[in-house]
């Protein structure tokens, strides 16, 4: 199938090319994540917490980041801020930056969940051993939060690795933009080398987030 | 005495564990069955087995002569015959109580439906439900959604009525309402087969009792006021015992 | 923010927002009967059709919709399969949110206890009787809330359908910023338009999902 472009992803160092590409994505997505799962955790905290004004103002930055598609955040952060405060903040920093906003909201309402989720007798009956509150928190309910939240952060990997795709759109050069370039190079030799780099991206990208998010349903089966 | 139901050489086994072994039961028609037993004896297994819901390894059931085969086309021709009351009511969530006594009359056996209100209105009425036709089952409470399950149940008009353990699940106040729901239908000469640890309602209501352990009738007897008087066999004994205190 | 500006880019978000609604619905309502084919596939562990359904299912959940567009759109050309941008952007969106659609309808129908088929059963009804009037009624309302984060979630991702030239509000908003660098009123107006498109979905869905929280038939 040499017109279909697998040649061309062998020519020079272009497969290398693509990997790294590839690789520009999940150095995103992974810094991004454990900003997200740092912060989530104590967003998720604080939405525990009674307070009318806290709740009011997590609850409208959930609703944003659940209703604003990633993109137009992106476009936001990327064009917005230079535009409003003169910042030159590069690509790659509002790419995380955005992620990391959108993530940690993500992770924070899974951490208010899986807290929410823990019955109320549990808390009732750790008293009644006469544990006080930081000694339930730290023997009964963390440890219960913890396995119920360890294969949901996973996901959250796969979700980010798929959504920081959306990058190119703000010109940083990943994998897709590293697949245009090397189509673009080839077009007069290799034609339809199209179907070759667009699959082998698919592909890549399957192959990365396929086994997580296998983990992921692995370990929610074991602990559930 | 014409003969309802036959079962002749079960054998049911869920993987390894050998569930029911070699059981052999023939009911006649108007007679009333109560089996009973430790939990994990086969029991409910067994009336599962008589509907089909569980496969068999071997043996042969038939029901009015007609044969009781899991998986097989005639099977809902034959569950028609067999009513059948779960322990957990199991009412259809989504409908009302006259909904859900009429559905499977006019659905599976094409009855008009002013035909099949009218008579579950009747026995509605008779089970003293009639004002809840129009409730939804989360609205009533355990004793009232079991008798609707039973209702629903002689709406179609079976040979014979299993009942599996329909008690277990209520509060104590509640078990009696259902109990005499199920002593009128077997004055009414309805052929049944019960699954309880309701010892005094065995005793009450049974023609015959069936002591089932461990996958076997270990005995089975007519004389039902001198079953749990005098037990014959040693298991027997020993599990009645477990229903008294002694101080 | 001039007012001016916004008033003068109104028709031209207005058209872009139009466009991602009909590509969007189509795609959506594409999503939804895969949904349901799928689902009821692996509820009746059909051969082979099962497998199909799972490599899938598995495929289009762990891609970004961004490459997947791309393989519609600029790939499968070469193969001779062409297809318009719209019809490439109903396409994707159909498959991708089929793959969700497919897994909120199993786990629906996976949420009705055996018991109840086996009740339904034991009244003499037949496998489509006691899914058809017992187990899809209570199945279907129990995906509802999933259904709806399923349409704003795909509703969200048609953001990305710029990438193959379709005029949407995304497209709308990076060619004025490009060309006339209104860069406040541009993005002050995209906000505002997948506030538009996607606000009223969400209030539904959280109202919806509160009504099956605390009640359900009766209630």
């Amino acid at each position: 199938m040499a017109s279909l472009g697998i040649d061309v992803l062998f020519k020079g160092t272009n497969f290398l090319r693509l990997l790294q590409g590839l690789w520009v994505s999940i150095e995103i997505s992974l810094i991004s994540v454990i900003l997200s799962i740092v912060l989530g955790l104590v967003i998720g905290m604080l939405m525990t917490i009674h307070n009318p004004l806290l709740k009011a103002v997590l609850k409208v930055y959930l609703e944003t980041v659940r209703i604003m598609p990633q993109m137009v955040l992106l476009f936001i952060v990327y064009f917005g801020t230079t535009r409003v405060f003169g910042w030159d903040m590069s690509a790659e920093s509002s790419a995380i930056f955005v992620f990391t906003f959108w993530g940690t909201a993500e992770m924070g309402d899974l951490v208010r969940g899986s807290i929410k989720s823990i019955p109320n007798i549990q808390f009732e009956s750790a008293f009644a051993l006469g544990m006080d509150k930081v000694q339930t928190y730290i023997y009964i309910i963390l440890p219960q939060t913890v396995r119920r939240l360890i294969p949901l952060s996973i996901n959250l990997i796969t979700r980010m690795i798929k959504t920081t795709s959306l990058v190119m759109m703000i010109g940083i050069v990943e994998v897709l933009k590293v697949a245009q370039q090397i189509i673009e190079a080839n077009r007069k030799v290799s034609p339809n080398a199209a179907f070759g780099v667009f699959a082998v991206v698919f592909l890549l990208y399957f192959i990365v987030c396929w086994p997580i998010s296998r983990l992921a349903v692995y370990l929610e089966k074991r602990w559930a | 005495m014409s003969e309802l139901l036959k079962v002749t050489h079960l054998y049911k086994e869920f993987g390894t564990n050998v569930v029911l072994k070699d059981l052999n039961l023939s009911v006649n028609k108007g007679e009333v069955v109560v089996i009973i037993g430790p939990s994990g004896c086969g029991k409910s297994t067994f009336l599962r087995c008589l509907n089909g819901l569980e496969e068999i390894q071997s043996g042969v059931i038939t029901v009015d002569g007609l044969p009781v085969e899991a998986g097989k086309r005639d099977i809902t021709k034959l569950r028609q015959k067999i009513g059948m009351v779960f322990q957990s009511y199991e009412l259809f969530p989504h409908k009302t109580v006259l909904e859900n006594c009429i559905l499977a009359p006019i659905k599976v056996q094409k009855r008009e439906k002013d035909d099949a209100v009218k008579e579950a209105l009747e026995l509605l009425d008779k089970v003293g439900l009639a004002d809840k036709k129009d409730y939804y089952p989360r609205q009533l409470s355990g004793g009232q959604k079991q008798r609707v399950a039973i209702v629903r149940a002689l709406l179609m008009h079976p040979e014979i009525l299993l009942f599996d353990e329909v008690t277990a699940a209520l509060d104590p106040e509640m078990v009696h309402e259902v109990l005499e729901t199920m002593l009128a239908l077997a004055k009414a000469g309805s052929t049944m087969i019960i699954v309880t640890h309701e010892m005094s309602f065995a005793e009450a209501v049974a023609d015959r009792i069936i002591f089932l352990d461990k996958g076997e009738i270990v005995e089975e007897t007519d004389n039902v006021f001198g079953f749990f008087e005098q037990p014959k066999t040693e298991r027997a004994k020993k599990f009645l015992k477990t229903f008294s205190y002694e101080k | 923010m001039n007012t001016d500006i916004l008033i003068e880019y109104l028709p031209l978000y207005k058209d872009a927002l139009f466009l991602t609604l009909r590509i969007g619905w189509q795609g959506i309502f594409l999503a939804f009967v895969i949904g349901l084919i799928g689902s009821a596939i692996l509820h009746f562990k059909i051969p082979v059709l099962k497998s199909i359904v799972g490599v899938h299912i598995e495929l289009f959940r762990n891609t970004p919709l961004l490459v997947q567009l791309f393989f519609i759109y600029f790939a499968l050309p070469k193969v001779g399969i062409q297809v318009t941008a719209e019809t490439c952007g109903k396409l994707g969106l159909g498959l991708l949110g089929g793959a969700y659609m497919i897994e909120t309808f199993r786990s629906g129908l996976e949420a009705i206890p055996t018991i109840q088929t086996e009740s339904a059963l034991s009244l003499g009804m037949n496998d489509f009787q006691t899914l058809w009037h017992v187990i899809l009624p209570q199945a279907v309302s129990i995906s509802v809330p999933g259904l709806l984060a399923n349409v704003i979630f795909l509703l969200k991702e048609t953001s990305v359908f710029s990438t193959i030239s379709l005029m949407d509000l995304m497209f709308t908003a990076k060619d004025l910023i490009g060309m006339y660098a209104k860069t406040i009123e541009c993005l002050f107006l995209l906000v505002v338009f997948y506030l538009i498109m996607l606000l009223p979905i969400s209030i539904i869905g959280a109202i919806v999902e509160r009504r099956m929280r605390y009640g359900q038939f009766g209630d």
